[in-house]
C-alpha cells in the first residue's frame, strides 16, 4: 500500500508538470488551430532563467523564499517575453498561410532556441539549486508525502485554478473562449484577435516558465534539451485529453503522469516512455479527439 | 451616414463585388435584395472589414473605413448579425450578451440595456444560463440580433435573418426590428433572399445581380416592379 501511495502520489507530481506545459499546447491550438512546438523550448528557457536569477541572487548573500519569488517572477516574465516574440516572428506572418508552414516554423523556432541556449549557456548538464522553500509543517507530514511533491502538486494546482478563474469570469478569458470558437463572430463583437492571441502565447509561456522551475527544483539539473522530452510528453497529455480543451489538458497531464509512475513502478523503469505513448495509441483507437476532446462534448 | 462608392471585393482572383454603390441615410431602414451568390454577405462583411475591399471607398459619416481593423469598425458603432447567426455555441447565452457588450465599460447601463433586451425577447432570459449552442434557430437568431444591439450600434447590419425561419418566427424578428428602428432610431440595414419581408418593412431597397447594382428604388415600388416580382417573390 505504501509502495502504491509513493507511485501515486510521484504520477501526480509528474502530471502536474505535465498539465501546466499542457495548457500552453491546448490554448494555442484551441485558438490557431497551430501546435506550437516551440512550447517546449519556453519551458527550458524559463528553468535556465532561474538558475541564472537564483545563483546571482545567492552570490549577493540572499536565500530561502526570497531567491524562490524573484528567481520566479524574472523567469516567468522573460519566458512570456519569449512566447509573445515567437509568436510575432514565427507564426503571425504565416497567419493566412496553409497549415504546414506554421508547422514547419514552430519545428524551426524549436531548434533555433535550443542550440541558441547550447551556443549561450554549455552543452553540459547544469546543477539546479533546490529554491523549493523548506518549511516545518511540510517536514511534519513527510512521513505522508514528500515536500517537493507536495509544494508541486499545490503550486501546479494554485496556477490551473487562477486559469479556470480568468477564463471563466474575466472579460479576457471570455475573449479567448470567444475568439476559440469562432474568431471572425469574435472580431465582429469587437475583438482586437490579434491582442488576444498574443496574451494565450503569454499566458501559456509563464505557465510552462513555472513548471520548468518546479520540475528543475526537484530533478535538480538542467540542460538545453529537457524542452524536447518534456515538450513531447505535454504535447501527447494534451492530445490525450482532447487537444483545444482546458479540462482536457490537466486531465490527460494526470492521466500520463500516473500511467507513468505506475507502468515504471510495477513494471519497469527502462519502458517509461513506452507506457506514455503505448496509452496515448489505445486511448486514440477508442476515442480519437481525446478523453475530452470535441466530438464527446 | 453609411456610403458605398464602387467597392470591390475579391476572393483571390476571383471578383465577388465589381463596383458597387449605394448609401443608407441615418434612421433608415435600407434592404439589399438578391440570389444565393450575387454577393450580398460579400457587401457586409466588406463594411465590417472582414474582407477587405480591394477598390473603391466605404465612408462610415464621411470617414472612410476600409482599411480600418474589424474591432475599430464595432467601436465605430456598426454591428453585423451575421449569415447563420454564429452564436458562441459553447458560451451561455449571457456570455453570449456580454461578448455583445465587449467593447463597454459602462456596467450599469449595460445591466439595463440586458433588461429591455430580456423585455424583448424573454425566452432569451429564461435560457440566460444555456449554452449558445442547444438553442432552437428562432432562439439562437433572437440572441445573434440581440448580442448586436446590446453593443448599442448606430448602423445595424442583418445578413438574412430570416433564413431558416418559421414563417410566425420571422414576423416576429421583423416586427422588433421595426420597433426597433421606431424607438431607437437605429438605422437598419439587411441583406434577404426573402425579398417580400424586407421589401415590406425597408423604406428603400437594392437589388444585387453577379456582384453588381441593378435596380435601386423605394421599397414600396420595388415591390410592385414587374422583374423584382418575377426574380425574387416568384409571382
Amino acid at each position: 500500500m505504501n509502495y502504491f501511495w509513493d507511485l501515486f502520489l510521484g504520477g501526480l507530481t509528474r502530471g502536474s508538470i505535465y498539465a501546466l506545459i499542457a495548457l500552453g499546447y491546448t490554448m494555442v491550438y484551441g485558438i490557431l488551430q497551430l501546435i506550437n512546438f516551440a512550447h517546449g523550448e519556453i519551458y527550458m528557457i524559463g528553468a535556465f532563467t532561474a538558475l541564472i536569477v537564483a545563483s546571482m541572487l545567492t552570490m549577493q548573500g540572499l536565500t530561502g523564499l526570497s531567491v524562490l519569488i524573484l528567481a520566479t517572477i524574472v523567469a516567468v516574465l522573460y519566458a512570456a517575453a519569449y512566447g509573445f516574440t515567437v509568436e510575432k516572428i514565427a507564426y503571425k506572418p504565416l497567419r493566412q498561410a496553409s497549415r504546414l508552414s506554421p508547422l514547419i516554423s514552430a519545428i524551426g523556432m524549436s531548434i533555433f532556441l535550443q542550440n541558441y541556449v547550447m551556443l549561450a549557456q554549455t552543452s553540459d548538464f547544469l546543477p539546479f539549486p533546490n529554491l523549493l522553500p523548506q518549511l516545518n509543517f511540510l517536514d511534519s507530514i513527510s512521513s505522508v508525502i514528500a515536500p517537493s511533491d507536495f509544494i508541486i502538486i499545490a503550486t501546479s494546482t494554485a496556477v490551473m485554478i487562477a486559469l479556470t478563474v480568468l477564463l471563466k469570469f474575466t472579460k479576457m478569458g471570455k475573449a479567448m473562449r470567444a475568439t476559440a470558437q469562432d474568431q471572425t463572430m469574435a472580431m465582429l463583437t469587437g475583438v482586437n484577435v490579434n491582442r488576444v492571441i498574443s496574451r494565450t502565447f503569454i499566458i501559456g509561456s509563464a505557465l510552462a516558465a513555472v513548471g520548468g522551475i518546479l520540475i528543475a527544483s526537484h530533478v535538480g539539473r538542467i540542460n538545453f534539451y529537457i524542452g524536447f522530452n518534456a515538450g513531447i510528453k505535454a504535447f501527447t497529455a494534451a492530445v490525450l485529453g482532447g487537444i483545444g480543451s482546458v479540462p482536457g489538458a490537466v486531465l490527460g497531464g494526470l492521466v500520463l503522469g500516473l500511467a507513468e509512475s505506475f507502468g515504471t513502478g510495477y513494471i519497469s523503469s527502462d519502458y517509461e516512455s513506452v507506457f506514455a505513448f503505448a496509452l496515448l495509441i489505445l486511448i486514440l483507437i477508442f476515442k480519437p479527439d481525446g478523453i475530452l476532446g470535441r466530438s464527446s462534448q | 451616414m453609411l456610403k458605398l462608392v464602387d467597392v470591390e471585393t475579391c476572393y483571390g482572383c476571383i471578383r465577388a463585388l465589381k463596383g458597387i454603390s449605394l448609401s443608407v441615410a441615418e434612421g433608415e431602414i435600407v434592404a439589399l435584395i438578391g440570389s444565393n451568390g450575387a454577393g450580398k454577405s460579400t457587401t457586409l462583411m466588406s463594411i465590417s472589414g472582414i474582407t477587405k475591399a480591394c477598390g473603391g471607398q466605404i465612408l462610415f459619416n464621411n470617414e472612410p473605413i476600409e482599411k480600418i481593423d474589424p474591432d475599430k469598425i464595432v467601436a465605430m458603432g456598426i454591428s453585423q448579425v451575421p449569415e447563420g447567426r454564429r452564436i458562441f455555441p459553447k458560451l451561455s447565452v449571457l456570455e453570449n450578451l456580454e461578448m455583445g457588450a465587449f467593447l463597454r465599460n459602462d456596467h450599469a447601463e449595460i445591466k439595463k440595456d440586458l433588461a429591455y433586451i430580456y423585455k424583448l425577447f424573454p425566452i432569451l432570459q429564461k435560457r440566460r444560463h444555456q449554452q449558445g449552442g442547444t438553442l432552437s434557430g428562432g432562439e439562437q437568431q433572437m440572441l445573434a440580433i440581440s448580442r448586436a444591439l446590446i453593443a448599442k450600434p448606430k448602423l445595424l447590419l442583418l445578413d438574412e435573418p430570416s433564413l431558416g425561419l418559421s414563417p410566425l418566427m420571422t414576423k416576429l424578428i421583423y416586427s422588433i426590428l421595426a420597433k426597433i428602428n421606431a424607438e431607437h432610431r437605429t438605422t437598419i440595414f439587411l441583406v434577404e433572399q426573402n425579398a417580400f419581408m424586407a421589401l415590406k418593412l425597408a423604406h428603400r431597397a437594392y437589388v444585387l445581380e453577379n456582384g453588381a447594382i441593378s435596380l435601386e428604388g423605394k421599397a414600396s415600388d420595388l415591390i410592385h416592379n414587374e422583374n423584382v416580382r418575377k426574380a425574387y417573390l416568384g409571382i
